[in-house]
């Protein structure tokens, strides 16, 4: 596993939303794959603490069809995100366990009508290669601001 | 100049029962009165003891616009204390909770007090003896709130000197909060994270009326629920069991018929709560070993009837939703009068298994979060109505549904779960509290 495999990952997921491709983004994920957002600093635990997303490929397509959904008001005018990353460090090729790590800084934002909101942070990779293509296994969002109150976020960092 | 201040029948006739005049929601006037009367007036949620485990624990909270600091004393005992330096008026506390130690510490000039708010200290002592200051008030500390209740740890608190008591206030309306602390097999509750905080562009009110609001769902939540609920029909075949997930987004698509049977039950003073005979909760899987421990603790006919009591959305007026069957807290702290901070509590049911901590945390982050499809629709809803509300085109919100003339304005009443009789009891009671002391202060003045 070369580094910049990872790297071109990263931007190519990012990519995917940016362009509104839910449905090649969705791809992206592991079976197993989970979408989290912690509510604590350095959170262990998404299940018996406090997260704001933490969500399975189930979940994430639910999410992705409402989207598109003929009555979606929140939805009327349709968001736009757009990221920009810092490039990601990468923290294990996944040598003793088959798990690439990375970590990303970003700045993320999303429009809702003429509101243009801005969210910054980390993103950290868990990636696994199946069958020749690298798969999401986890897909952690830890915002500076976690703890503060937001209005709707409704596309995905 | 003011059309409401000191003008009781103006509030009142904003109140027509089957109406009220979108004042209540978009006028800042109004909402400056009830910063300074209906909140003082009524008895607002201000914290939980868990939250006060040790002594020096402190949270911070509000009542209207007034800052309170709540902290454990070396007595044990919990102080209501308003979060305001006698000397220049600085805040003492800033952070939502935190342990102080033995004492408070004003940051400006280093004024200090005992966690029961009363002066330790003031450096330069000397230069008050003779000024008189022994006198006044400053010399007591921080002032303490009189009329503090805390009942089964939950704390409430009322800012004016006269008004109901705290029985008469709640009244039956508390069995909501006792069913959901019989929920643990050890009858305690407790708060061990921080809450879900979102924040929204609209009049307090939307929020408070919208928990009662029955006849939404099926309609605002068919983008959220309703996806959830078709996602889940085309995979199905994939899974073995029903995921808590779709348990719980599930029942939001329940038709009229469901919530018409469930009722809604009215309190005196703006309470009340949905779901009297069976509601959204009512279908979630049985959690192992919980029923076992419940009925150890209670006995098995007592176990059964505090879970069979699945009462959906309980609001305690003003302004606090209790999900019992789910153990949720939802605080609608107004900040103006087209602002509002929820903050969404998860209660941890002490002695339950962890798979019920596990389900509640879930809830709040599907429906309470600013990350939450439900959520997103709802808000979408409100923010629309604070500015269609601008409109001249009509001053007045309808509340006709299974209104009647001669409705009583505080009963203990059962009604047709589609009603919005919860809506108008609250403005009732809104009435009543936004103008309870406002004609004694006028004959006083006059």
């Amino acid at each position: 596993m070369k580094p910049d495999r990872i790297v071109d990952f990263i931007y190519d997921e990012v990519a995917a939303l940016d362009e509104m491709r839910w449905e090649d983004w969705l791809a992206l994920f592991h079976e197993e794959g989970r979408y989290w957002m912690p509510l604590e600093w350095k959170q262990q635990d998404p299940i018996m603490q406090p997260s704001l997303m933490y969500e399975d490929r189930l979940l994430l397509t639910v999410r992705v069809e409402r989207l598109a959904g003929e009555r979606t008001f929140s939805q009327k005018p349709k968001s736009r995100c757009h990221h920009l990353l810092e490039r990601p460090r990468v923290l294990s090729l996944g040598e003793d366990d088959g798990v690439c790590k990375a970590r990303t800084s970003f700045i993320y934002t999303e429009t809702r009508g003429d509101q243009l909101e801005r969210y910054s942070g980390w993103v950290s990779h868990h990636l696994v290669d199946v069958d020749g293509a690298l798969k999401i296994k986890l897909k952690r969002i830890d915002l500076i601001n976690f703890d503060a109150p937001f209005g709707n976020l409704q596309l995905f960092i | 100049m003011d059309r409401y201040r000191g003008n009781a029948k103006a509030i009142r006739d904003l109140v027509k029962g089957y109406a009220v005049h979108r004042d209540t929601y978009v006028d800042k006037e109004i909402f400056d009165l009830e910063m300074e009367s209906l909140f003082p007036n009524t008895w607002v949620y201000v914290g939980h003891a868990s939250q006060l485990k040790n002594t020096g624990d402190f949270i911070t909270s509000k009542i209207g616009h007034q800052p309170l600091l709540i902290s454990r004393h070396r007595d044990g005992e919990i102080y209501v204390l308003h979060n305001r330096c006698p000397h220049k008026g600085v805040k003492i506390a800033s952070e939502a909770c935190g342990n102080t130690g033995k004492f408070f510490r004003c940051p400006y000039h280093a004024w200090s007090f005992k966690t029961d708010g009363s002066i330790l200290a003031i450096p330069l002592k000397k230069g008050y003896e003779g000024t008189g200051f022994d006198t006044d008030a400053a010399s007591e500390g921080l002032a303490r709130v009189r009329n503090v209740k805390i009942y089964r740890d939950f704390i409430f608190a009322r800012l004016a000197d006269n008004g109901l008591s705290f029985e008469d206030y709640f009244g039956e309306s508390l069995s909501t909060i006792d069913n959901m602390i019989d929920r643990s097999p050890e009858g305690k509750l407790e708060i061990i994270a921080a809450p879900i905080r979102y924040m929204h562009q609209c009049n307090w009110k939307m929020l408070v009326d919208n928990q009662t609001d029955t006849c939404h769902p099926m309609v605002a939540h068919e983008s959220s629920a309703g996806t959830a609920v078709s996602v889940w029909e085309r995979e199905k075949h994939k899974f073995t069991e029903t995921p808590m997930a779709v348990q719980l987004y599930a029942p939001f698509m329940s038709p009229y018929e469901f919530y018409e049977g469930a009722g809604i039950r009215v309190w005196p003073n703006g309470h009340g709560h949905t779901g009297v005979s069976g509601s959204i909760h009512q279908d979630y899987d049985d959690v192992s070993e919980y029923m076992t421990r419940m009925e150890a603790a209670y006995g098995p006919e007592r176990a059964r009837a505090i879970l069979g009591d699945v009462r959906h959305n309980t609001i305690y007026f003003p302004n606090i939703m209790v999900k019992g069957p789910v153990q949720i807290l939802r605080n609608f702290i107004p900040l103006a009068v087209d602002k509002t901070l929820v903050e969404s509590f998860v209660f941890r049911l002490v002695g339950a298994p962890d798979k019920l901590y596990e389900r509640s945390l879930m809830y709040n982050r599907f429906i309470n979060a600013p990350t939450s499809i439900v959520g997103h629709d709802d808000l979408e809803m409100y923010e629309r109505a604070q500015e269609g509300l601008r409109s001249d085109g009509n001053e007045w919100i309808d509340l006709h549904r299974l209104y009647e003339a001669d409705e009583p304005r505080d009963a203990n009443e059962v009604v047709n779960g589609t009603s919005e009789r919860q809506m108008r009891n609250q403005f009732y009671a809104w009435s009543k509290f936004m103008t309870l002391n406002m004609d004694q202060s006028v004959e006083a003045a006059e």
